[in-house]
């Protein structure tokens, strides 16, 4: 399967990616072999196999509920670009009305 | 408003609550409402490049009891996921969420619609983080240039609580958020405050022919921010939809934001402009094993819930199920009805059997109207379970009437004054005693011929102004049943 442009485009958009027509050709390119490749994995029975999420085969690692010292507002704040007061500031949100996504 | 006619309303609620955990869900900061801005952050919940999230096992416990609380079957075996978007108010680009396997699944609330029972089933209940508070700088979003962040939000865990398309009315649909949220706060596992933001909702809304299988193109509706605006848009949005199918038109898949001044809603995206989060499992945090041994401890622990205790303040108490259900919805109401109870079984038995119907009467009456003018809640306010106790007692043991209970009431409400002490001091000792009535009676009767003549006459209604009477000379102490009597007696002597 090879990826077209357009997807190529649409994913450097969601990414954020500003990408010339060379960058995106040779990303294309690269993100199609990778794509084959793991379509070598679709020939294989894998019936009886759990998609692996991870490596380590770690489970059910907590902390207990206790609250720890936080930083200070001006160690918080520290590394801001921009801010105001107690806030950080950020530049007006263009989608009007648009909140959250969460 | 058009009317729905041969339509029906579909609605299915997306809910966010804010987990009442002490410690944020991936981190150890606090999330204490109300604190500084930024002054509750680490690197974890800034999304500091390298800051790496641990899970709060209270967190993931609440869900769990939330998930059984709401009939649900829990994962065996889950993980979390990374939701990728990009927005201000989160700072690593994605959102710890789940994505194909939420810890509880499959549950159901029983809701009731005048008198109509109904099951609306719970599709998922799913773990993730809140995103930080966005502030506009300007007077509204449309002329500030920029916008505020305060990262305290960020990081309290967050449960998302997904329905069926269940819901045909505005009415459903608020009769179950007010059921859920009674019972996550029944809970302890969020205080569902809308006012704070804690318990937020979306509801996804479409119209079909009546008595169609296939359910119209649905719109999803944001920034709903009290359960009167969740009726508001679902009817505005409804009415909307059925005037735009029967012009001729075509519902559109899209959001729409609810604005709540102006009574409407109004486009906000379309389907194609979506996002597309790009889910992948969540390298960071290793997966679940949730034991079934674990899930049954929790079980076991869930407190009574609120269609448990309505039916059991029936049953014990003899309460109307209108009142019954009206305060064991509210965790507060219930308990200080409990306590007020309790303290009317210690004060004496003759006064406990009819205590707690009296008891419910006073707190679905007086005392939540009192809150209201107040604008306060009862754990605010200076009226505690056993001052009520001793009101209810007085009027019981027939102390006081009932009409001078409701100012004595008044006082100790005001004041938090024990209503003995305020009956001792205005004097307010209901008289009850015969030969007492029946001398204030007989003044009545006589500096009175008129009305008497009246009665006489045939005007029954004559009586009422002569009891009016009696209650002014004794300033409404005087024993209703027993002055009815002694007034009539008194009559009937000089007909």
């Amino acid at each position: 399967m090879s990826l077209s442009r357009e997807q190529t485009a649409r994913l450097a958009e969601l990414a954020r990616l500003s990408l010339d027509d060379h960058e995106l050709a040779r990303i294309a390119h690269d993100l199609t072999e990778i794509i084959d490749y793991m379509e070598k994995l679709a020939g294989i029975d894998r019936a009886d196999v759990r998609p692996m999420t991870h490596v380590s085969g770690t489970v059910n690692v907590y902390r207990e509920d206790r609250a720890k010292p936080s930083l200070s507002q001006e160690e918080a704040l520290a590394n801001a670009p921009d801010r105001q007061g107690e806030f950080f500031r950020v530049p007006r949100i263009i989608e009007a009305g648009e909140g959250s996504e969460a | 408003m058009t009317e729905r006619g041969d339509y029906e309303v579909v609605v299915g609620i997306e809910v966010h609550a804010e987990l009442a955990t002490e410690s944020k869900v991936f981190c150890g900061c606090k999330t204490d409402f109300g604190a500084r801005p930024n002054s509750q952050t680490c690197p974890v919940c800034l999304g500091m490049p390298g800051a790496l999230p641990v899970l709060n096992r209270r967190a993931l416990e609440y869900t769990i009891r939330a998930g059984l609380a709401l009939n649900c079957s829990i994962a065996r075996w889950t993980k979390f996921d990374r939701k990728n978007y990009f927005y201000p108010d989160l700072a690593k680009g994605y959102q710890i969420s789940q994505y194909d396997i939420p810890i509880a699944h499959d549950g159901y609330i029983d809701i009731e619609v005048d008198g109509q029972p109904k099951r609306i089933r719970v599709r998922r209940v799913h773990l993730e983080e809140e995103t930080a508070k966005l502030v506009h700088a300007g007077d509204d979003i449309i002329s500030s240039n920029q916008s505020l962040l305060d990262f305290n939000r960020s990081g309290i865990g967050l449960i998302e609580i997904v329905s069926d398309a269940d819901m045909r009315s505005a009415d459903e649909a608020r009769a179950y958020l007010t059921k859920l949220r009674s019972i996550l706060v029944a809970l302890g596992v969020s205080d569902c405050k809308m006012e704070e933001g804690s318990m937020r909702c979306e509801a996804n809304v479409s119209v079909m022919p009546k008595g169609s299988k296939e359910y119209g193109t649905l719109a999803e509706l944001k920034n709903i921010a009290s359960f009167r605006a969740v009726h508001r848009a679902i009817q505005y949005e409804s009415a909307r939809q059925i005037e735009l199918v029967r012009a001729g038109g075509r519902v559109s898949r899209e959001t729409r934001h609810w604005d709540d001044a102006r009574g409407e809603t109004a486009f906000m995206r379309s389907k194609e402009q979506a996002a597309d989060y790009r889910y992948f499992p969540e390298p960071d945090l290793m997966p679940l094993e949730i034991a079934p041994g674990w899930v049954e401890e929790i079980r076991s622990g869930l407190p009574e819930l609120p269609d448990a205790r309505a039916a059991r303040y029936v049953g014990q108490f003899g309460l109307p199920t209108s009142d019954a259900a009206q305060i064991a919805e509210s965790r507060e109401l219930a308990s200080f009805f409990d306590s007020v109870c309790d303290a009317l079984a210690k004060a004496g038995q003759a006064q406990a059997a009819d205590g707690p119907r009296e008891a419910a009467k006073w707190l679905v009456g007086d005392v939540s109207a009192a809150l209201n003018a107040g604008g306060i809640e009862l754990s605010q306010s200076k009226l505690a379970p056993e001052l009520l106790a001793e009101l209810i007692g007085l009027v019981g043991s027939g102390k006081i009437s009932g009409k001078i209970a409701k100012s004595v009431f008044e006082e100790v409400f005001a004041r938090g004054v024990r209503p003995g002490d305020v009956v001792r001091e205005r004097g307010l000792v209901q008289i009850s005693d015969a030969g007492e009535l029946a001398a204030i009676v007989k003044r009545v009767i006589e500096a009175n011929p008129g009305p008497v003549a009246d009665y006489f006459a045939g005007k029954e209604r004559a009586i009422g102004f002569l009891v009016g009477q009696i209650m002014k000379e004794t300033r409404g102490r005087a024993n209703p049943q027993e002055t009815n009597r002694i007034l009539k007696e008194e009559l009937a002597k000089r007909s």
